[in-house]
């Protein structure tokens, strides 16, 4: 009947299929071909093992150790000169070197500790589940300079524990990100359709299964992007670090040589500038890595 | 538990960071609106000037927008605005924090425009009201219930940075901490620990403060959308031609 | 902060009497598709017009472009011997019209979409009284009574508070009339307004929409599946189909005794349904 019955230009909404509607069953004879899952896909596939590749090698390979000092004497007449902003570079990308390597172990312990956190609140016994929910709130709602002041104290007064400062910096980056990164697992699970739920009982699926094969599946497009947002959120946190527990990033490299050289704008300009040529790209990463999950998912 | 002279130094940085906050709040939410209309804008200049600030404003971290603002810009920008030089750190501070909300919070606004239904605006075109109009009685109004909560988080996460204000010389709630510090350190470290748990759990009441704030207006919103009060609407008479009340 | 109130027709909700509408070669297309071809038609003022024609027809987009919500590619439309989408220069010539002379020639146009398209954070008065008093400049006062006028009008004075959210679909689409009868347009379009309604509702609205005719005060062009309302209301109906109007005249004819074959399996097919 609805063939003729006439329409405007403007689109009506008509309730929009679901996914996981299995295709039409093929005749006998064609094989079952594997479906193409978005993960597969070169465009997706090939950006995202760069990606991971190269946050493992900076996650492995330390920056180069020593002194940050600028063996320069800027002029005072001016206030901002280009040769000496250039004469910075190198050292600054050696602090931003740090910055991000501190970043990306950080954010390793965020990921992990998160799904912990993710299932410990999901928990069905509340004894559990409520002290998590608490504990993640807290810790999101309460800023990371004073958890890195409060880790650094802790750290002092039990007096068997020592802790390289930049080790303190990304267990509390860890630890701070871990929160959000919960929530986004935990609203990844969400995502995924309760009818999906019951399909999954509805088969008599074991848990393992029903996790592995039906829900992660559908719940990473939804978390990826997220945790791709709160890896940057973590990169530009990352600098408080320097200023509490002196660790040698971005931040401390600019201290360092206003200091020596008590010519402020040049450092901070630069790290400015040098911070921004990483985070710009790496959040255009993440919109494309959401545009085309997005699509996937219809 | 701390001494009463320590909640009272610890009462006056919380008030500090409170100001701080409004500061930042108050030029956030200016920029937010403002910028998010402009990447909605007809002229392409203004959409590229708001595409700029938005991506400056959230790729840059806050703590290095704090060093630069604070430390930076009064010695570049100070001949050309006066203004600027001999500004206190708080005001400085407040301004880094409220350029990075603003970024955000711009973001937060375009989307929410983008989500009200095309209809809407088409019906405003169709009584010819100005697009100033639509945006202020037909559009923003709307948007509002969208804006309000990813809002409130947002400027939890600007109370969580007003702390670095403390870092470039500031006084706030974490600057009157760290005075304690030297102090307490002679009673032992177990002393500073119980110190921290305290300023620990007074941002995280600011922060349930301000979460709060927000569900009220949210609140207050979804009454308005249902049903309105007497009080505010037209007194419906026996004859037809009515009057307003209040 | 001030308002700016529009420059055109300040202080103007009165009659200002019925328009005409003239379509003059207008094409319109969306990318590939062409909506409307060479369109030529006249509509003259008080005349009631009905559109009809299977979806994709290009009929809801001549309402939409004589309301400027899509923006013709060429040709040119009048309303009230105005031209709508240009301004004369010195020269004597045609030239692009600016937004100012739009809202101008515009503010004579009413509209009724199929999905009322209410604000739903104002009561059914506010949304009534909004364009009287931010585009013509209309006083509070005079704007509610005019307001409460036509809601009585469309029978709907004792809702006058409610938000669209509490008010049926019928209730909505009356609302939705009175607020654009409220500046007392020279043209009304009305777009498929009842085709989003339940079929029990149908009837309160055509009601309100023969109350209109019958006052004849506008221009009417109507957008409609409803053939017996077409039939009762239409001075003239149009049949349009692939951007063209195919057969037009009066209803006895066009419905009753169609031309065209097009036509014919047209109406043969809304029967069936």
């Amino acid at each position: 009947m609805a063939d003729d019955t006439p329409h405007t230009q403007q689109a009506v909404d008509e309730p929009s299929q679901e996914g996981g509607d299995a295709p039409a069953q093929p005749a006998f004879d064609l094989e079952v071909e594997q479906s193409h899952k978005w993960y597969r896909r070169p465009d997706v596939l090939v950006p995202v093992t760069l990606v991971v590749l190269g946050l493992s090698l900076l996650a492995i390979v330390p920056a180069p150790s020593g002194r940050f000092s600028s063996q320069f004497s800027p002029g005072r007449e001016v206030s901002f000169g280009w040769d000496y902003f250039f004469h910075l570079l190198p050292q600054m990308l050696r602090g931003l070197y740090t910055t991000a390597r501190a970043t990306v172990l950080g954010f390793l312990i965020a990921a992990t500790l998160g799904m912990v956190m993710a299932m410990l609140r999901r928990s069905q016994n509340r004894v559990v589940s409520l002290p998590t929910a608490f504990l993640i709130e807290f810790i999101r709602s309460t800023p990371i300079l004073v958890q890195m002041f409060f880790a650094q104290v802790l750290v002092r007064s039990v007096d068997w524990l020592s802790l390289n400062p930049i080790v303190i910096l990304f267990l509390v980056l860890g630890i701070h990100y871990a929160t959000y990164a919960s929530e986004a697992y935990r609203a990844g699970i969400n995502s995924v359709p309760k009818g999906q739920w019951e399909a999954a009982v509805a088969l008599n699926l074991d848990p393992v299964t029903k996790w592995t094969r039906i829900i992660i599946p559908q719940a990473i497009p939804n978390v990826l992007p997220t945790l791709g947002n709160y890896l940057v959120a973590a990169f530009k946190d990352a600098p408080i670090g320097d200023a509490v527990l002196s660790t040698a990033g971005v931040l401390f490299f600019a201290n360092t040589i206003r200091a020596e050289d008590f010519r402020p704008v040049e450092p901070y300009l630069l790290i400015g500038v040098g911070f921004l040529l990483v985070s710009l790209p790496a959040a255009w990463l993440v919109r494309r890595l959401e545009a085309h999950i997005a699509y996937e998912r219809g | 538990m701390l001494t009463p002279g320590q909640y009272a130094q610890l009462w006056n940085g919380m008030l500090a960071t409170v100001q701080i906050l409004a500061g930042a709040f108050a030029l956030g939410i200016f920029l937010s609106l403002v910028v998010g209309v402009g990447r909605l804008s007809d002229r392409r200049w203004v959409r590229g000037i708001s595409f700029g600030f938005v991506e400056f404003a959230r790729g840059i971290s806050s703590i290095i927008l704090l060093f630069i603002m604070v430390i930076a810009i009064p010695i570049l920008l100070g001949d050309m605005i006066p203004w600027l030089r001999g500004r206190s750190v708080a005001v400085l501070g407040a301004l880094a924090l409220g350029v990075n909300m603003g970024g955000y919070g711009a973001e937060i606004i375009r989307g929410s425009i983008l989500a009200i239904p095309k209809g809407q605006t088409e019906a405003s075109i169709a009584l010819n009201l100005n697009p100033t109009q639509r945006l202020r009685y037909v559009v923003l109004p709307q948007a509002l219930r969208i804006i309000l909560p990813p809002m409130g988080n947002l400027t939890i996460e600007i109370l969580k940075g007003t702390a670095l204000v403390s870092v470039v010389g500031g006084f706030d709630l974490m600057r009157a901490t760290q005075n304690q510090i030297a102090s307490m350190l002679a009673r032992g470290a177990i002393g500073v620990t119980v110190l921290f748990v305290n300023v620990l759990v007074i941002y995280f009441i600011l922060a349930q403060g301000v979460n709060a704030l927000f569900r009220l207006a949210e609140r207050a919103l979804d009454r308005r959308f249902q049903q309105r009060p007497a009080s505010k609407g037209v007194r419906i008479d026996a004859t037809v031609g009515a009057e307003t009340d209040g | 902060m001030r308002t700016n109130v529009a420059e055109p027709d300040r202080n103007d909700v009165s009659d200002k009497g019925a328009a005409s509408v003239r379509f003059r070669a207008v094409d319109k297309a969306f990318g590939a598709l062409t909506v409307l071809e060479d369109l030529h038609l006249d509509v003259e003022p008080g005349e009631r017009v009905v559109v009809i024609g299977p979806s994709g027809s290009g009929k809801t987009t001549i309402l939409r472009v004589t309301m400027t919500l899509e923006h013709i590619d060429a040709g040119t439309i009048q309303i009230g011997g105005e031209q709508l989408y240009h301004e004369p220069t010195s020269a004597g010539t045609l030239k692009p019209a600016s937004e100012k002379h739009i809202r101008k020639v515009r503010s004579n146009i009413g509209m009724v979409f199929q999905h009322f398209n209410l604000f739903p954070h104002m009561s059914a008065i506010e949304n009534v009284m909004l364009a009287p008093i931010k585009v013509h400049g209309v006083s509070r006062d005079e704007a509610q009574h005019n307001g409460m006028e036509l809601l009585a009008k469309v029978g709907l004075a004792e809702h006058a508070n409610h938000t669209p959210g509490q008010l049926s679909g019928g209730q909505k689409q009356r609302v939705a009339i009175a607020r654009a009868l409220a500046t007392s347009p020279s043209v009304m379009l009305f777009d498929e307004v009842t085709s989003a309604l339940d079929p029990e509702l149908v009837g309160d609205v055509l009601n309100v929409l023969r109350d209109i005719a019958e006052e004849g005060r506008t221009t009417m062009m109507l957008v409609t599946h409803e053939m017996g309302f077409a039939r009762e209301i239409a001075d003239r109906v149009l049949m349009f189909d692939k951007g063209r109007v195919v057969e037009s005249g009066p209803p006895s004819q066009v419905l009753d005794n169609p031309q065209q074959e097009r036509t014919r399996s047209f109406l043969g097919a809304v029967a069936e349904h």
